[in-house]
């Protein structure tokens, strides 16, 4: 038993292998069609000091319901830049992120620092984490051709983590996650508006600005649960609760099943429901202008719920490596993902003489979400 | 009795030993096997739902359009 022990305690935490991925993703869905490519390569400068980089440039074209019902089509790209490194010390991983994201009228940059602690015979792993991301806002008052952005304002996020891994049995892994945000500054959409009555108007209402209050404080907690069943197949539930100090409450539900066939294929399969009330300042219809201090017809602030459905198959090759390279994979992950709104009409597609302000059907649609990824481990 | 519990939490030892994790050592038993594909998927979620957050996930932009 004491040798045990001591050689639990002898063996340090170690990196994951080196790793290149090529990725490439396709978001299809409620008017707007999203290509994104990505790169990542991860390296191990020395055996406790790791490099990981990755690049994302994603495409947009097309524009969600709430922005076509006041504007034209959108072109936009946005490109992700992430830098980590990382590095173990005995049971102790840290890590420290830089994540620039650029966007025409939208730049983000976010340093986030966590820390991984193995306890207990390594069948704890504490894990606590910050993040500070600092956000430029603004519009394009221009076309999609010729832009013309102006600037709005700022936004601070800051991020606090803490979570924990245990596991139970020697087919049993738990885990929870807690994390705190706050945010300050200009918080709304600025493509989104509201709508208010307008009898003068010929389709009963008139459009005007979102205001938001400049605040916002959530909480978030997941629990997990991982199970490996008696033949060589894995089932996890995930359970988290999200409530915020704009009203929001958001419970999600997750059951993934991953069933691999021999050592080169892995076939996953999971099922997602995602369900909120809408914040206490949204409205899909106002009953006049400036009738509130803060108003929001943002769909993500609606009442809504989702269904995913997904499946994922990865196909391992190299299995005995070749050259430098220990093994491969490749990797195909599509999933089907039904929005419905309870509280936000469709104003695009409806309206008089059929439809009366406020009575106009519920908006939902269906997306698709594409990604195929090869990844080489060295 | 502070004692009692004291010398009882003193006595637990790891219970599931090394040379048993064999099967939590699987791949198919990792949180997550590809990071990368997680924080593309919360980023699309986080764009399109109120809730955010204890995902692990992360990312920037606005997805306003």
């Amino acid at each position: 038993m004491v040798t045990v022990i001591l050689l639990v305690r002898a063996q340090a935490d170690v990196l994951p292998d080196d790793r290149a991925d090529l990725f490439y993703s396709k978001y299809s869905g409620g008017g707007m069609d999203i290509t994104g490519e990505s790169v990542l390569v991860r390296k191990k400068v020395t055996e406790d000091f790791a490099l990981e980089g990755s690049y994302f440039i994603d495409n947009v074209s097309g524009a969600s319901i709430d922005v076509l019902s006041q504007a034209s089509q959108i072109k936009d790209e946005r490109k992700q830049k992430t830098l980590t490194a990382q590095f173990v010390h005995d049971k102790t991983t840290y890590s420290a992120t830089y994540i620039d994201s650029v966007e025409r009228d939208y730049k983000s940059n976010t340093t986030s620092f966590s820390l991984t602690q193995d306890m207990f015979g390594d069948l704890t792993t504490l894990n606590l984490g910050f993040a500070r991301t600092r956000d430029a806002v603004g519009e394009n008052n221009g076309t999609a051709l010729v832009p013309v952005i102006s600037w709005l304002g700022h936004a601070d996020s800051r991020s606090y983590t803490l979570g924990l891994s245990q596991i139970l049995t020697k087919n049993w892994i738990t885990g929870a996650t807690l994390e705190v945000i706050t945010d300050d500054g200009y918080l709304a959409n600025p493509y989104r508006s509201i709508r208010y009555l307008d009898p003068g108007s010929p389709k009963g209402y008139s459009l005007a600005s979102q205001v938001y209050p400049d605040t916002r404080t959530s909480t978030s907690i997941e629990g997990r649960a991982k199970y490996y069943l008696p033949y060589r197949a894995a089932i996890t539930g995930t359970y988290r609760y999200f409530t915020d100090t704009w009203g929001i409450v958001g419970n999600t539900y997750e059951l993934d099943y991953t069933h691999p066939l021999g050592n080169i294929w892995i076939f996953e399969g999971r099922v997602r429901y995602y369900k909120q009330n809408h914040a206490t300042f949204y409205s899909d219809l106002f009953p006049y202008a400036d009738s509130q201090n803060f108003m929001a017809r943002d769909q993500d602030l609606a009442a809504s719920e989702n269904t995913t459905i997904g499946a994922k198959v990865t196909y391992a090759f190299l299995p005995d490596g070749w050259k430098f390279f220990k093994r491969g994979t490749a990797t195909l992950d599509v999933s089907r993902i039904a929005f419905h709104y309870l509280d936000f009409t469709d104003i695009k597609d409806f309206g008089v003489p059929d439809y009366q302000p406020g009575e106009e059907p519920l908006y939902h649609f269906n997306a698709m979400v594409y990604q195929l990824y090869l990844s080489v481990f060295f | 009795m502070i004692d009692l519990l004291l010398s009882g939490c003193g006595g637990i030892q790891p219970w599931v030993k090394p040379y048993e994790r064999d099967r939590l050592a699987d791949p198919i038993m990792a949180w997550d096997r590809d990071a990368i594909s997680s924080a593309y998927l919360d980023h699309i979620r986080e764009t399109r739902e109120g809730a955010r957050g204890a995902t692990g996930g992360a990312g920037g932009g606005c997805g306003c359009n």
